[in-house]
C-alpha cells in the first residue's frame, strides 16, 4: 500500500503520525503551547505550514459530526496575529487591506483581504477591532510572514505600529451548537449578547482571553484568543465543561471537510496571489468608497478593472460539485465537460454530512449554472459524473 | 495495536492469512488503516484477474488521501470483500477481520514476506 505524490506516504516514515496531505517544511516544526496534550491524546500530527498540529485524534469523520451535532475543541495557535494601535490604525488598515476597517465598531470583526498592488490576493483576514485605535489582525500560518511584511511596508507616514504577537497568543476554538452552552458554564461574559462576528475581552475558566463568535466551520462557536500558558488549563475547564455535551477534541482533517462543507474558502486553494477577490465571487469584500484615505488603497485600480471583467463575462467562476458516485475528487483534478477540461478542483473530500464526496471548483462560465449537465472531474483517468450546485453545500439551521 | 501471529505482512503494510485450499486472504494492516484515517472508497481488483506481488491491484481513498493497493502474493483472485466496498469503515473497524479486501488463489510467494515479529519491528507498530 502506498500513497501517490499527492501525500506523504507510511511506508516511509517511521510513524503514523507524520502521514497527512499537507505541506512540509525544511526546518524543525514549531510546536504549540498545548503540543504535550495532543500528544498524550493520542493526536496524529502532522506538519501544516511549519507547525507541528494534530491532524486527528481518532476518526475524522466522528469529530467532524460532533461539531456539526455537539460540539469541538480545537488548537489552533498556528495562525498568526498582528495587533495595529495607532491614532492612525484605522486609515492605515483602509489603505492597507481591501475592506472598510475605519468603519468596524470597536467589539466587532469583519472578514477582510489584503491584495498586492495587482488585485491579487496575498491572504484572507479576520480583522477584530478591538479599541477605538486598536484592532488585532488574524492571518493563516501559511501567510502570517507575507502578511507581516506587507503591513510594515505599508505602514509609511500613518502613525500606526504594527505589532508582531504570534508569540502572544494561543488560540482555542471550540465550534458546535453546544459550544455556547459549554462556554457558558465556564464564563461570565455575556455570550448572548454576542453576536456573530463580535468579539470582547473577558475571563473563561479563569484565564483572560479574547472571547469572538468566530469560526471556519459553519457552525456556531467561539475562538479563544489566550496567552500560551494558560491555553492547558483552558483546554481541559473546556474538555471538563464540556464531557456530558459530548465535546470532543478536533484536529485539523474535520476542520478541512466542516469549513469545505460550508463553502468557505481556503488560502492557496480557492484563495490564491494569482486571483483577485473578484474572480473567488468574494468582490464583496472590496470596498471603493471607503471613506479613509480619500478611497485609495492599495491594489484599488487593478481591482476596480478586476470588478469591470467580473460584472461582463467572467471566464471562469467557483462552483461546487457533488459526486454521483464515490470517488473522491482532490485539488488540482480537472473538471470536464464533453471530453474538454472546463475547469480545476480547487478542494475535494467525502462529506460526513451529505454522505458524497464533494468539491469546489473553478469551472468556464458556460457551466457554472448549478443544474448544468454532463460536468465531470477527471479522477486519475476516468471520468465520473458531478453535479454542479451553488455553494455552500451545508447551511446551519439558525 | 498488536499483528496477528498466524499472518504474514508485506512491506506495503498487507497482511496475508495462510493458505486453505490454494487460497490466501489479504487485508491491510491495522497500522496501514491508522495512518490511512477514515476509508471512504475502496477499489478492489475484478474477481478472476491475475495480481503479480508488488504490483498495485486496487486502491484505497481515505478522507485525506488515496493509496496503492499493492498484491502481496502473485495469484488469481478468487474473491472480493463486497461488504468493505459498501461499507469501507470496516478497513478502520476491523482491518484484520471484516475489513479483510480479497482472496487469491497463490501462484508464488515473493520470499521476502514477514512474520508478525518481524513486521512490528519494521512498522515501528
Amino acid at each position: 500500500m502506498s500513497d501517490t505524490p499527492q501525500t506523504s506516504s507510511p511506508t516511509t516514515s517511521q510513524s503514523a503520525a507524520q502521514s497527512a496531505a499537507t505541506g512540509r517544511s525544511a526546518t524543525a516544526p514549531r510546536r504549540t503551547a498545548l503540543d504535550a496534550l495532543h500528544r498524550s491524546l493520542g493526536a496524529t500530527m502532522t506538519d501544516f505550514a511549519g507547525w507541528d498540529m494534530p491532524l486527528r485524534y481518532g476518526s475524522e469523520r466522528d469529530e467532524h459530526n460532533a461539531v456539526r451535532t455537539r460540539a469541538g475543541l480545537f488548537d489552533l495557535s498556528h495562525m498568526g496575529e498582528f495587533t495595529v494601535t495607532g491614532r492612525a490604525a484605522p486609515s492605515f488598515l483602509d489603505s492597507a487591506l481591501v475592506g472598510n476597517i475605519g468603519s468596524i465598531a470597536v467589539g466587532r470583526a469583519r472578514y477582510t483581504m489584503i491584495c498586492a498592488e495587482d488585485g491579487g490576493i496575498l491572504d484572507d483576514l479576520i480583522v477584530y477591532r478591538t479599541a477605538e485605535s486598536e484592532y488585532m489582525i488574524v492571518a493563516n500560518a501559511s501567510n502570517a510572514q507575507t502578511v507581516l511584511d506587507a503591513l510594515n511596508e505599508r505602514t509609511g507616514d500613518f502613525d500606526a505600529e504594527v505589532r508582531d504577537d504570534r508569540e502572544a497568543y494561543a488560540l482555542l476554538a471550540i465550534q458546535g451548537p453546544e459550544s455556547s452552552g459549554v462556554l457558558a458554564s465556564v464564563t461570565d461574559a455575556d455570550l448572548d449578547g454576542l453576536k456573530y462576528y463580535a468579539g470582547l475581552p473577558g475571563t473563561v475558566a479563569g484565564v483572560s482571553a479574547l472571547i469572538a463568535r468566530t469560526g471556519y466551520t459553519g457552525e456556531d462557536g467561539f475562538e479563544l484568543f489566550v496567552a500560551p500558558g494558560d491555553a492547558e488549563p483552558l483546554w481541559r475547564a473546556l474538555t471538563e465543561a464540556g464531557a456530558e455535551a459530548g465535546l470532543v477534541p478536533c484536529g485539523l482533517a474535520c476542520r478541512d471537510t466542516l469549513r469545505l462543507e460550508a463553502g468557505m474558502p481556503l488560502y492557496g486553494h480557492e484563495l490564491t496571489a494569482g486571483l483577485t477577490p473578484f474572480d473567488a465571487g468574494l468582490g464583496r469584500v472590496v470596498k471603493f468608497d471607503k471613506p479613509g484615505n480619500g478611497g485609495r488603497f492599495v491594489g484599488r485600480e487593478a481591482l476596480a478593472e478586476a470588478a469591470e471583467r467580473a460584472a461582463g463575462n467572467p471566464p471562469r467562476k467557483l462552483v461546487g460539485l457533488i459526486a454521483e458516485g464515490r470517488r473522491v475528487p482532490r485539488a488540482g483534478y480537472p473538471v470536464v465537460a464533453k471530453g474538454e477540461v472546463i475547469g480545476e478542483v480547487t478542494s475535494g473530500a467525502p462529506s460526513p454530512t451529505l454522505g458524497k464526496p464533494i468539491a469546489m471548483a473553478y469551472v468556464d462560465t458556460a457551466y457554472a449554472e448549478p443544474g448544468t449537465a454532463g460536468v465531470g472531474v477527471d479522477i486519475r483517468g476516468s471520468h465520473e459524473p458531478y453535479e454542479v450546485v451553488a455553494l455552500p453545500f451545508y447551511k446551519r439551521q439558525k | 495495536m498488536s499483528n496477528p501471529q498466524h499472518l504474514r505482512y508485506s512491506k506495503e503494510h498487507e497482511w496475508l492469512s495462510n493458505a486453505e485450499d490454494g487460497v490466501s486472504t489479504v487485508g491491510i494492516t491495522e497500522y496501514a488503516a491508522s495512518a490511512l484515517g477514515d476509508v471512504v472508497y475502496a477499489q478492489l481488483p475484478e474477481v478472476g484477474s491475475t495480481v503479480t506481488a508488488g504490483e498495485t491491484c486496487g486502491e484505497l481513498e481515505s478522507t485525506k488521501s488515496v493509496s496503492d493497493l499493492y498484491a502481496p502474493v502473485t495469484g488469481e483472485i478468487t474473491e472480493t470483500n463486497e461488504d468493505v466496498v459498501n461499507d469501507p469503515s470496516l478497513v478502520n473497524s476491523a482491518p484484520f477481520e471484516g475489513g479483510w479486501l480479497f482472496k487469491v488463489r497463490v501462484s508464488e510467494e515473493p520470499d521476502d514476506l514477514l512474520s508478525a515479529d518481524e513486521y512490528t519491528e519494521f512498522s515501528g507498530n
